[in-house]
């Protein structure tokens, strides 16, 4: 069979983690600005703007979870495992904000306050959690007779501390840029207002981790530096400076869709960048997707499913989000 | 912690956290399919009841939805942070299988909930309708996906091991293994029971405090047919599931049943109590009824079947646990048909609704069919172990190389999580069944200016104001 399981499998996966990343990347955002919005109408329409949706949005890690199970065993036990604490910090993160978007409407005046803090500490911890694993990965995992075999804090480093705060600041920008689309007046210009410095501040966090990764891996450097891949891949850096820049002016402008569209491309930009640097490895530093793939019969079984259900997927999550289109009003929504 | 071992701690850490999960989905899949029933009877029979009724359910369910998924995303990454050799074995299996409960249910399932919990006034009825349906159909999906994994696990089939993992050679046998269809049905039956149980305990206590009005009369009503029919019918599968575990995993049963050792010429009796010692080998203190056991598991009355003495002393599961979890889930069961029986009698009398000690044993009976699940589980699960994949490969074997001290201090930190959340989140479900069901009750609508200038929102459920649909 001349088809290449392992590498449709790794675009399937890579296209899961992209969804989540975009997607539960606004919701989470919401949370991470809680902070910079204390009053409580304008912090129910931020919720409310996701409170459809979000449900579906974190569907995309399970999806991610699942699929690499399916199709490399090796690497979810052997990356599961490895980041241990890291995940689980980030479930439970994920639970204290999941359950706080019911709470929060259905508490008492008295403990109204908890559950907001709940939510916002949860999409914080989920959020760092997520870039610590982040990290971590890319620093890459040791690897003996099929099982991990590193230190239980093996992904604590400089490194993945930094790629923390990294990705609450992007998913702090995605957060922002969708209210800029789903809310008006206040509670817009205000998100515009924040969107500059988070902006810069993502560009910020994006120079530093180009620089810091191949700095400490040689090996991604050669990938990214060397002749003639700096050619190919000088456009992800180079669109990285102009989407930052539309970004900004878009801010400043009037566009209500733009802000958030540039930034999930500037996301997706990010993202490109770890494929490219990381490729074709599925447990960094030196398992590939061909050495941690599943048997075909479990690739090829599940790839039909994942093939014929993923468009029908990607249709009615666009028809719920056309269904709720549109600017957020107070009051509105739920129950 | 407590001298337990890393293992012991895992185990208790997996066991902790599927208990507080499966609640949550089994309440799900009962409660989709009944607000289904609610929302079609709307639209066939125009009754109000079923509407103001469809709105006072799916409250309760977004609650326990939300708290379904977050309990459930934990498992999906516990197989790898804590049975990494399970995991990177048997994951050729179970993942695929996985995976298609994420494509086919649950992105059914959170697709259009949206639409079903937020969607009442943006979209048409026929169209909120499919999506309740959808959501409904996602619940039954999953439970298929996730039971076939499970099923494999304790009757394994279809599959070779090669160069030490599991190979899929024939996925129509690994889907439909011999305890699947059983163990599906089970399942799926017991979520309905719990979840009719749940509503007719809440229907109950409203009449019992004097709430009597259609809304709660006709949910209570609908519960009390349903546990007629589905207990009884429970039972029957209950026995089947049982004459297939006697089958496939004959020492679970001998431990189900306290049953060590078989007398010649002389039939198996039916141990109702004892206290199983598995050191002595020995059903200690028991009540028993001769050859009942024979009648039951063999369907004659010197028929033999496996003692625990006949299995060697590792590959025996522990007897006392199982032996008592299967009572309690047996003893429920018996419960509720009772329930049922005594609910039909009274309708016949025309005194469903007075009040006596019928609607207190039908308030009390409301937790009792998540009991059975929580109760049926740990037998089937502890009673298939020293094994994790039946017959394939042991526990001990499946567990990721954490200490005890990482194992001790997640699993108080969930113990401790878990009880603030999910404490809250019951008792935020339970509040919500305490308000009743109101007429007119309707999601808050986007044209309806009057209740947009409301700063916050109370808690609660019940919108302030009684006027029906604006439409």
């Amino acid at each position: 069979m001349g088809i290449d399981l392992p590498l449709l499998w790794a675009i399937i996966i890579g296209f899961g983690l992209m969804m989540y990343v975009i997607m539960d990347g606004f919701d989470l955002g919401i949370g991470i600005l809680f902070p910079f919005v204390k009053d409580r109408e304008d912090r129910d329409v931020m919720v409310n703007s996701v409170a459809p949706v979000w449900d579906g949005n974190e569907t995309w890690l399970v999806l991610g979870g699942a699929a690499l199970l399916a199709a490399f065993p090796l690497a979810y036990a052997v990356i599961l495992s490895a980041l241990y604490l890291p995940l689980m910090m980030m479930l439970s993160g994920l639970i204290w904000r999941g359950v706080a978007f019911e709470f929060r409407f259905k508490a008492d005046e008295a403990h109204k306050p908890f559950w907001d803090k709940a939510f916002m500490w949860g999409s914080y911890i989920a959020t760092f959690s997520q870039g610590l694993a982040l990290g971590g990965f890319i620093n890459g995992f040791e690897v003996r007779d099929g099982a991990y075999a590193g230190g239980f804090l093996d992904w604590l480093s400089p490194f993945s501390l930094f790629t923390g705060v990294a990705l609450v600041i992007g998913y702090a920008l995605l957060g922002a840029t969708w209210l800029i689309m789903k809310t008006e007046g206040e509670l817009q210009q205000r998100m515009r207002a924040l969107g500059r410095p988070i902006t810069l501040a993502v560009l910020a966090a994006t120079v530093i981790v180009s620089l810091w990764t191949p700095f400490v891996h040689a090996d991604i450097a050669a990938r990214w530096f060397s002749l003639p891949n700096l050619f190919f891949f000088a456009p992800v850096p180079v669109l990285v400076v102009l989407a930052t820049w539309a970004l900004l002016r878009s801010l400043n402008g009037e566009g209500h869709a733009a802000p958030f569209l540039l930034a999930l491309f500037l996301l997706f930009l990010g993202y490109t960048g770890f494929g490219i640097s990381l490729w074709p490895n599925i447990i960094p530093p030196a398992v590939s997707i061909w050495e941690a793939a599943a048997p075909p019969q479990s690739m090829g079984f599940t790839l039909v499913g994942a093939l014929l259900i993923i468009p029908f997927i990607l249709a009615y999550t666009a028809w719920s989000y056309y269904v709720f289109r549109g600017k957020v009003k107070p009051g509105e929504g739920y129950h | 912690m407590f001298g337990l071992t890393a293992l012991e701690l895992a185990r208790i850490q997996f066991g902790f956290t599927i208990s507080f999960h499966i609640i949550f989905p089994a309440i799900t899949i009962g409660l989709a399919s009944y607000l289904a029933v609610l929302e079609g009877l709307w639209l066939w029979k125009k009754d109000t009841v079923y509407r103001d009724l469809y709105h006072f359910w799916s409250k309760i369910f977004a609650v326990n939805f939300a708290m379904g998924v977050v309990s459930g995303l934990v498992m999906a990454y516990q197989f790898g942070t804590n049975w990494s050799y399970f995991s990177s074995f048997a994951g050729s299996i179970t993942g695929p299988l996985l995976a298609y409960e994420v494509l086919t249910a649950f992105f059914l399932e959170a697709g259009f909930l949206g639409v079903m919990l937020f969607g009442w006034n943006r979209v048409g009825p026929g169209l909120h309708f499919f999506s309740t349906l959808m959501v409904a159909l996602g619940t039954l999906i999953s439970a298929t996906w996730i039971l076939a994994s499970n099923s494999w696990m304790q009757t394994p089939q279809g599959h070779e091991i090669i160069n030490g993992i599991v190979v899929p050679v024939d996925w129509f046998k690994v889907i439909f293994n011999p305890s699947f269809p059983y163990r599906l049905a089970h399942m799926t039956v017991a979520a309905f029971l719990a979840t009719a149980l749940f509503v007719g305990a809440s229907g109950a206590w409203h009449l019992l405090r004097g709430t009597d009005n259609p809304r709660v009369r006709t949910m209570f009503s609908m519960a009390m047919w349903m546990v007629l029919i589905v207990a009884p019918l429970q039972v029957v599968i209950g026995d089947l599931h049982g004459l297939n575990t006697l089958e496939h995993q004959p020492a679970k049963i001998a431990a189900m049943e306290g049953h060590w050792r078989n007398e010649p010429g002389a039939g198996v009796p039916l141990i109702l109590f004892g206290w199983p010692d598995m050191a002595a080998e020995e059903t200690l203190y028991k009540v028993e009824i001769p050859r009942l056991g024979s009648l039951i598991l063999t369907h004659s009355l010197d028929g033999h079947y496996p003692g625990l003495s006949e299995f060697a002393p590792e590959d025996r599961p522990n007897s006392t646990v199982v032996f008592w979890s299967f009572r309690v889930m047996v003893g429920l069961g018996v419960l509720m048909l009772l329930l049922g029986g005594w609910a039909v009698w009274r309708r016949w009398r025309g005194t469903l609704y007075a009040q006596g000690w019928f609607l207190r044993f039908a308030t009390w009976m409301g937790p009792s069919g998540l009991i059975a699940i929580l109760a049926g589980w740990y037998t089937t699960e502890i009673g298939r172990q020293p094994w994790v994949v039946y017959g394939v490969m042991r526990t001990k074997d499946a567990v990721s190389n954490h200490s005890a001290l990482v194992l001790s201090t997640t699993l108080i930190v969930f113990i401790v999580m878990y009880a603030i959340v999910f404490g809250t989140g019951i008792s935020y479900m339970l509040k919500l069944v305490a308000k009743g069901p109101h007429p007119g009750e309707d999601d808050a609508s986007p044209r309806d200016l009057s209740r947009s200038q409301r700063p916050a929102r109370p808690l609660s459920a019940a919108p302030d104001n009684l006027d029906p649909s604006p439409y």
